[in-house]
């Protein structure tokens, strides 16, 4: 067994029990940082792939800013106690039956999938030099795109996320 | 065993699996957004095992672009969910199966 199949299932075996962890523990932010190992561990297998730009991407976006921004409106709102919900036994279990037959039905989908054989000597495809030539003539056009995104996404959310004016207030109070 | 594409579709499937079920398990609107956030994760890992395997860039300049798009819905629906907050003091999606408050 070579130290990339190793590698493979150790990583893989940390994302699933991870994955599992945020599905199934009751304070969110136990799940968060369950979520947290997943991402590393799939970092792991961007490295494993040689993409070395998305593993780092994927840890500074997702690990370092996304989740943080997640904590942040978790202990803002003080849910970090124990008091969820719980939806009933029969819509949990409707939830993991409906789950495991989109599992079963994609399973047996790709069961027959010709094995594609991985090359697992070190290409340079993945590096920043690489993925910034063609980011910046391929797809410059859906690179400048995604900056209007963002733009609309940050008005947005300071938009949606001020406090309201006494004109909404008075709406409220309705 | 020699680790091939397939592995790499198993392993994607059960991700994609698990954010499923916690999306449809769940009452925390946080969580089920986690559970999302879990999903395109599977989505990019897989992407990224077919551009080792063909050796073409394209596929890693998508992932960028689902990370790009991702970090901006957690922005607006963080905002979302805070805003929700403030008017019922709660997280529970529950409360939410009617528009009107």
């Amino acid at each position: 067994m070579a130290i990339y199949d190793i590698l493979f299932w150790v990583l893989s075996a940390i994302a699933v029990g991870c994955a599992l962890g945020v599905i199934l523990s009751r304070n969110p932010v136990n799940s968060v940082m369950f979520l947290i190992g997943t991402f590393f561990a799939i970092s792991g297998h961007y490295i494993l792939m040689n993409a070395q730009f998305l593993a780092i991407v994927n840890v500074i976006v997702y690990a370092g800013a996304i989740m943080v921004l997640f904590l942040f409106v978790i202990m803002l709102m003080n849910l970090n106690a124990d008091v969820e919900p719980q939806k009933g036994q029969l819509v949990q279990l409707a939830g993991v039956i409906s789950g495991g037959v989109f599992f079963l039905v994609i399973l047996a989908a790709i069961k027959s999938a010709r094995p594609e054989v991985i090359d697992k000597t070190s290409t340079d495809i993945g590096l920043i030099t690489n993925l910034g030539k063609v980011l910046f003539t391929k797809y410059v056009l859906p690179f400048e795109i995604s900056s209007v995104l963002f733009l609309s996404a940050m008005i947005g959310a300071v938009v949606i996320g001020k406090k309201e004016e006494t004109h909404g207030a008075q709406k409220t109070e309705q | 065993m020699q680790v091939n594409s397939t592995h790499y579709l198993f392993l994607s499937l059960l991700l994609f699996s698990i954010g499923i079920m916690g999306a449809l398990m769940r009452r925390n609107a946080i969580i089920i957004f986690m559970c999302i956030e879990l999903m395109l994760n599977a989505v990019n890992l897989l992407l990224v095992a077919f551009s080792k395997i063909y050796g073409d860039s394209d596929a890693q300049l998508f992932v960028f672009f689902i990370m790009v798009v991702a970090a901006a819905e957690v922005a607006v629906g963080l905002a979302i969910i805070v805003m929700m907050y403030r008017k019922v003091h709660s997280v529970d999606i529950n409360i939410l199966n009617r528009l009107k408050h």
